[in-house]
């Protein structure tokens, strides 16, 4: 049972690292639009002539 | 190029979608409703990017009759200072406001702008908040020319006064996100480090090093994350209240103090993980309780209204220069359909000045050199030329706004006055609780007291009526929005459901201004005279002469009769040298010049009047009579009582009804009403009304198209939901049951909890799992409550009503 004190050890830092890949997300800019991003992903990358396919 | 066929129907226009009239317009098998959708497509297809049609059907925009609007204003330094986000050398960036937005071939198009100009270096789109940020280098292109580029193609950015004047740009406020995502982090890591004494293995060592790291995980959540409760709660006492956050904070600090105490002195694992639970749900409901409509503004003023900059004679020349450099004496050139952005002298022209912006009235008049225009008048025929007599911020339009109301916002600091009433008593019961408990234990057992009197401190923490609030409310706010029912913030709930007295304003409020409906008064009009006011009235392109046309669209149109048009004054022709005049009471010779409405004269003798009047919305009488059974009335009106007798059927006494009110007058009537100590509900619509929406207890906008101006408000509502504003303000109202529910059920769970408490019986981990109960409780309660509600007082709202806004 001893073993659940090292995992709970690491599992802290883990969580920090995710604490601070959220607040580089914030501060980047990534919740300033919420919804945009989620459109502009299933756009198709544009051939160069559309007459093509 | 190809594109799928199937898509085109014969008769709607390929671009946007409207019906293909009169001339059809086909290139490449497409149709276009006019030219300005042809020439849209054109571009687009030369450039490859069709795909635009492709994403969704008919995306465009229809450019019928909309007026190009000149940027040359663009060109100034001053205006791009202002505007631009960034610049250096080589690139710039500008942030546009484009309101046709709407879908997501919108989205493909504006961020493959680059495409049409080489020197867009990056466009990227703000979907909710209809915006578009451009990157361009300064050497290839030009801020006017980007803003032509998009005007070319539909998507004209909107640029006003305001934006010019108020330099920093709304950034949106992430303190909150930051403070939930740090206090979920230590909400879970605490709740880990708790682990082992839930498993009962505090015996270990390692035990005691995790209540360590707990402390040090703790001080953040309470430094950083309740920081705000704390504060609240010391300027709360500081000032003699009892405000909700008092028992919030004295249950947080008698959970930090025991635990740090029970971790220290190795007596205990501590009630952290409590603690992290109750400031994590406290955020969420502070993050559920607002929420933000991009796209509605409840603080515009007349500057959001004003264009940019204007034409102004420089040494002989008409060069575009920023309203704000506009000095008296300059001379104005004000082109058909424009604003007048300031007060001044006509000193060339003549036209038709319609003030319904400022006065909400149907109100054209005629105006020619040397007469006064004010700001906010907009010019419908013609064009003038002006000098200006002041400047923009000291026009009679914008004095209103130095009206005391506007000085401060009347919901800053407000808290809500039901949780802090519940507060007050809350504290004083459980300070005696805790109190008698210490009294009791202390005489046999001083360790158990100390235990007992904090354990009460803990469990009584009112978090469940910390959270009635925001999730009920929040969740009001998401059920109205879903209705049309833009309500700024949650104390404009509670506000409402104060309100004793609703005072409605008349024209475009009550009556409905897209319906123009005149009414013919005098000798009855032969067949003849009819065809010949028709022919007349079909060549003119003013309102009023569409609105006879359209009276009278039955008769046949001679098109032999030709027309002379005077501009602001009405039309004349002659007819086997007869004289027909139609027109306003001067063009006519009619000397009661103060009577409104377009006169109809044979000869020398006018035969009679179309009379302009009012279409009230269809529900009014049922809405008045609904509003009637709860609140008191009183309707202001910035017309003259012509109207009176018609309105008077539907109000108990004629004193409630107020005619020829100006702005400030309906002010001065809301101040009256709370003097009175009354709470006022003001229910306008345009600017005129704008000082009495401000100095009401709730300001209520109602709107045709959300897009429009509004004026500052607490609410806005969309004028097809007219009819359900009573029931809507009954649900608010009715919505404060489900608090008390709330409420109700909270001190339920406070009741079990302190019998543990009293007898020294509380545990962590019974701590652990009530208080979180509770929460869960409160919110399930708050939110399915208040959906309940909705639906059984409002009906059900389908979801594809919900729109961005």
């Amino acid at each position: 049972m001893k073993i659940i004190f090292l995992l709970i050890g690491i599992s802290l830092i883990v969580a920090l690292g995710f604490l601070v890949a959220f607040l580089w997300a914030v501060r980047s800019g990534q919740y300033e639009d919420e919804y945009t991003p989620s459109v502009r992903i299933l756009f198709d990358q544009q051939t160069k002539n559309i007459s093509d396919d | 190029m190809e594109i799928a066929p199937e898509q085109i129907t014969a008769t709607t226009c390929y671009h946007c979608g409207e019906k293909c009239e009169e001339e059809k317009i086909v290139i490449e098998d497409k149709p276009f409703c006019c030219e300005g959708c042809k020439m849209v497509y054109q571009i687009l297809s030369e450039n490859d990017l069709c795909t635009y049609y492709q994403l969704e059907e008919n995306p465009g925009f229809s450019l019928k009759g909309k007026r190009g609007t000149t940027y040359a204003f663009l060109d100034e330094k001053v205006v791009q200072e202002g505007l631009l986000t960034f610049q250096n050398d080589k690139l710039a960036k500008v942030s546009f406001y484009l309101p046709q937005i709407h879908c997501s071939s919108c989205i493909w198009l504006l961020e493959n702008l680059y495409k049409l100009t080489p020197g867009i270096v990056q466009s990227q789109v703000n979907f909710p908040k209809k915006k578009i940020q451009l990157t361009y280098l300064k050497a290839e292109t030009t801020l006017r020319q980007l803003a032509e580029l998009l005007s070319s193609i539909g998507y004209a950015p909107q640029i006003n006064y305001d934006q010019l004047t108020s330099k920093e740009e709304q950034v949106t406020n992430h303190t909150l996100t930051y403070k939930l995502g740090v206090t979920g982090f230590l909400f879970g890591n605490i709740m880990l480090l708790s682990f082992p004494e839930y498993l009962g293995l505090q015996q270990s060592v390692y035990a005691q090093w995790f209540g360590y790291l707990n402390i040090a995980l703790a001080l953040p959540l309470l430094f950083y994350s309740a920081v705000d409760y704390l504060k609240s709660a010391y300027y709360g006492l500081k000032q003699g209240h009892l405000n909700i956050d008092v028992p919030v904070s004295l249950g947080m600090l008698a959970l930090f103090g025991r635990s740090m105490y029970d971790i220290l002195s190795h007596t205990g694992a501590g009630f952290f993980d409590s603690l992290a639970g109750l400031i994590f749900f406290l955020l969420i409901g502070k993050w559920f309780q607002q929420k933000t409509y991009y796209n509605l503004s409840f603080e515009r003023d007349y500057r959001s209204y004003f264009p940019v900059a204007t034409l102004v004679k420089k040494a002989g020349e008409w060069i575009s220069v920023p309203l704000n450099k506009v000095e008296p004496g300059d001379r104005l050139w004000i082109k058909n359909g424009e604003l007048i952005p300031v007060d001044a002298l006509i000193v060339e022209g003549r036209g038709y000045l319609d003030y319904s912006f400022v006065t909400g009235e149907e109100d054209l008049s005629t105006k020619g050199v040397g007469d006064k225009v004010f700001a906010g008048g907009k010019l419908n025929t013609g064009s003038i030329e002006i000098e200006v007599l002041r400047r923009v911020e000291h026009s009679y339009l914008t004095q209103l706004w130095n009206e005391q109301a506007f000085k401060k916002d009347k919901f800053e600091g407000r808290q809500s006055r039901l949780a802090n009433t519940i507060a007050k008593y809350f504290t004083i019961v459980i300070l005696i609780v805790a109190s008698l408990t210490l009294a009791f234990w202390w005489s046999t057992d001083l360790d158990m007291a100390f235990k007992a009197f904090t354990a009460v401190l803990i469990i009584a923490c009112p978090c469940a009526v910390a959270l009635a609030i925001p999730f009920t409310y929040g969740n009001v706010l998401r059920l109205l929005a879903r209705r049309k029912f833009y309500i700024r913030h949650i104390q404009v709930i509670e506000a409402m459901q104060e309100v004793e007295q609703v005072v409605l304003d008349k024209t475009g409020t009550l009556t409905d201004n897209k319906e123009l409906r005149l009414t013919y008064q005098g000798t009855a009009l032969a067949e003849g005279e009819q065809q010949i006011i028709r022919s007349m009235a079909s060549q003119s392109s003013h309102p009023l002469s569409i609105g006879i046309a359209e009276r009278l669209q039955d008769v046949e149109v001679d098109r032999t009769i030709s027309v002379q048009e005077f501009p602001g004054l009405g039309l004349l022709t002659k007819i086997n040298g007869m004289t027909y005049k139609l027109g306003s009471a001067s063009f006519v010779g009619y000397d009661k010049s103060h009577q409104k409405g377009v006169f109809w004269q044979v000869g020398q003798e006018i035969r009679g009047v179309f009379v302009v009047q009012n279409q009230y919305r269809k529900s009014l009488p049922v809405f008045i009579q609904q509003l009637k059974t709860k609140f008191g009335l009183a309707l202001l009106s910035g017309d003259n009582d012509q109207e009176k007798e018609r309105l008077r059927p539907y109000f108990d006494s004629p004193e409630q009804l107020h005619f020829d009110q100006s702005p400030t007058d309906k002010l001065n009537f809301v101040a009256q009403l709370q003097a009175e100590n009354q709470k006022v509900l003001m229910l306008g619509d345009g600017i005129n009304d704008a000082g009495a929406l401000r100095q009401s207890d709730v300001g209520l906008v109602l709107t045709e198209d959300i897009n429009n101006f509004t004026p500052a408000s607490d609410a806005i509502i969309a004028a097809e939901r007219f009819q359900m504003l009573p029931q809507m303000l009954t649900f608010v109202q009715e919505s404060r049951w489900v608090v008390y529910l709330a409420y109700f059920i909270a001190s339920c769970y406070n009741i079990i909890g302190l019998s543990y408490a009293v007898q020294g019986l509380l545990s962590p981990v019974v701590a652990a799992i009530l208080m979180p109960l509770s929460a869960i409780t409160i919110v399930i309660i708050g939110v399915l409550g208040s959906s309940g509600l909705a639906y059984w007082r409002l009906g059900k709202e389908s979801d594809k009503n919900h729109q961005w806004v």
